[in-house]
């Protein structure tokens, strides 16, 4: 019998929504090695790096982790959670770490090790980069970072590969709470550390990040199970009613990134190109070919995000045809109307026209022919909340007195849901989707650990 | 003889989805082999015929892809502006795919 290692992932994004239990349970049953989610996603927006929260309710996050934990613990197995509370700053990975100890003493858990690491980046290492001569370099189009940019930035991650994971591991740690990091990672830490090749390693994490979305039917927040052996990797649905398919499996290879071939991790890339996928049980498939290719240069990931203001939001309704078909010139009047009052610039003003182009923007091929009815969502941007809701009432209640020539409806020209505007999140911008060269891979990364459970009361 | 479909008729998904803070990936995924080599063969997903779409210049289009393994055609584009930046109304990139389900294919009867 050939050697494996199993690792099995209830949740995609955990804390985002919650687990579903009874999946988890019969893979907990049906017997694993590591037990190990992401709980980080860039897809959320800048406003939660930019404003340091959660884009999660805290009792779905403390769910998924007592379900965990609890499992964890009492099988003995370790568990790995990485990128935590959505953004993996280290605010959230505090809060994390402050979650398990409180489940250790709820459940009085026997004494087990917790480590952690942070993720955050101090701008002046950045920014000593860019003085040094090793530029930040622009992912995806953007060019190289400039200081200009980095000003702009309030809160920076880097995206830790598998070296802090496998650094507490081999401390013997029990349970592993991670800041920013790469999904792969999580999991490709685990099967390094039993000594299993980088290609298969990388594969598993590939595969079981997104814990059921590797199965069908669709269902989310369903268990799966990972094998991986130094020559194959399986995956297994653990849903009664899912199966992990060779359409599926190979299906998910292409989710949420730009090509199905290459991902990219702190280290290297693993190479997907050559995967063979392989039906060998009902809900089983085997994927064999996977490569990885080494890093010449470690160059790490960093997100940045840049807060630009306070931010307010109005709505209007249109229903007259007319000015349906004038409601660019409405929009126009209420913009003129904010710049007779706040000047041209110094303030953000945008809005979206839903029942026109409201959801694709100049990409939309209806957008010459509209609805019989709008809804025009207006956000107000500037640097403080008095400005930012003065703003966004003027960009909205001007609507209603836009001035068209050859309007029938002279009381009003939009309707009004309610009479007000409202505070939103604050406007953010990603302002950094950069790698930057370092020369240890643990430098961004700091450990700590500490024994926690019922009889101990200090650190280690 | 040789009828058109919408490609809704065709796939099994049609899909869209960030693919990091700056682009957008959309995936066409088929249930059979040979209804993706038909899709494939009648040139109505390319470069060309996805930019005009969506009316997108084709240097925002990052990546083109036909994916054997999964019977999938695959594109990627570059977003206007980064995902969630006040006024982008789709932080997701969650249902850019619309346009797609109406693209007329012509297939063998």
């Amino acid at each position: 019998m050939t050697k494996s290692l199993k690792v099995i992932c209830p949740n995609g994004h955990l804390g985002f929504a919650p687990l579903k239990t009874e999946s988890f349970r019969i893979a907990v049953e049906a017997g694993t090695d590591y037990i190990a989610a992401d709980s980080g996603s860039d897809d959320i927006g800048p406003v939660p790096l930019g404003s340091d929260t959660c884009a999660s309710p805290r009792a779905w996050q403390e769910h998924d982790l007592e379900v965990m934990l609890l499992a964890a613990r009492k099988t003995g197995k370790p568990m790995i959670i990485g990128s935590a509370g959505d953004t993996g700053t280290n605010s959230r990975v505090d809060m994390y770490v402050e979650i398990i100890r409180d489940l250790a003493r709820k459940h009085d858990l026997a004494p087990f090790r917790l480590g952690w690491f942070y993720s955050e980046v101090d701008k002046e290492t950045v920014r000593a980069s860019i003085r040094g001569g090793s530029p930040v370099r622009g992912l995806d189009g953007r060019p190289d970072l400039d200081e200009a940019e980095l000003d702009a930035t309030d809160r920076i991650v880097a995206m830790a590969g598998v070296h802090p994971f496998r650094a507490l591991l081999e401390e013997g740690c029990d349970v592993i709470i991670g800041g920013r990091s790469s999904d792969s990672a999580i999991f490709a830490a685990a099967a390094l550390h039993e000594g299993f090749p980088d290609a298969q390693a990388y594969y598993l994490g590939k595969v079981l990040e997104c814990a059921s979305f590797c199965a069908e039917p669709y269902g989310a927040k369903e268990t799966v199970m990972g094998e991986i052996t130094p020559e194959f990797v399986e995956v297994t649905a653990m849903h009664p009613g899912q199966r992990c398919t060779v359409a599926s499996v190979a299906g998910h290879a292409m989710y949420e990134r730009s090509n199905p071939f290459h991902e990219y991790v702190a280290g290297g890339l693993l190479d997907m190109t050559d995967c063979h996928y392989e039906q060998v049980s009902e809900k089983t498939t085997r994927v064999t070919g996977m490569k990885f290719v080494p890093a010449e240069e470690f160059r790490v990931k960093l997100e940045g995000s840049g807060r630009l203001g306070a931010r307010f939001v109005g709505m209007a309704g249109i229903r007259d045809p007319y000015t349906i078909a004038n409601v660019d010139a409405v929009i126009e009047w209420a913009r003129t109307q904010v710049r007779e009052r706040f000047g041209d610039d110094g303030w953000e003003l945008h809005y979206n026209v839903f029942g026109r182009n409201g959801i694709m923007g100049e990409m939309e091929p209806l957008k010459d022919k509209p609805a019989h009815e709008l809804l025009i969502v207006v956000q107000g941007v500037a640097p403080t909340r008095e400005m930012a809701e003065e703003l966004t009432i003027t960009g909205t209640r001007q609507l209603f007195y836009a001035r068209l020539p050859e309007v029938k409806g002279t009381a009003g020209g939009v309707s009004f849901v309610f009479d007000e505007v409202m505070e939103a999140s604050p406007g953010c911008r990603w302002t950094l989707n950069h790698t930057m060269a370092v020369n240890d891979p643990l430098a961004l990364f700091p450990t700590h650990s500490e024994i926690v459970g019922s009889d101990v009361l200090e650190t280690a | 003889m040789m009828t058109t479909k919408k490609l809704s008729e065709l796939a099994k998904t049609i899909r869209s989805k960030n693919a990091g803070t700056d682009k957008i990936t959309f995936d066409v995924i088929f249930r059979e082999r040979d209804v993706y080599e038909m899709v494939k063969r009648s040139g109505a997903l390319t470069r060309a015929s996805v930019s005009a779409l969506f009316n997108i210049g084709d240097n925002r289009i990052t990546d083109f892809v036909e994916y054997d393994p999964a019977y999938a055609i695959k594109f990627t584009i570059l977003r206007p502006r980064p995902s969630g930046s006040p006024g982008d109304p789709d932080i997701f990139g969650a249902q850019q795919y619309a346009p797609l389900l109406d693209v007329d294919v012509t297939v063998d009867a």
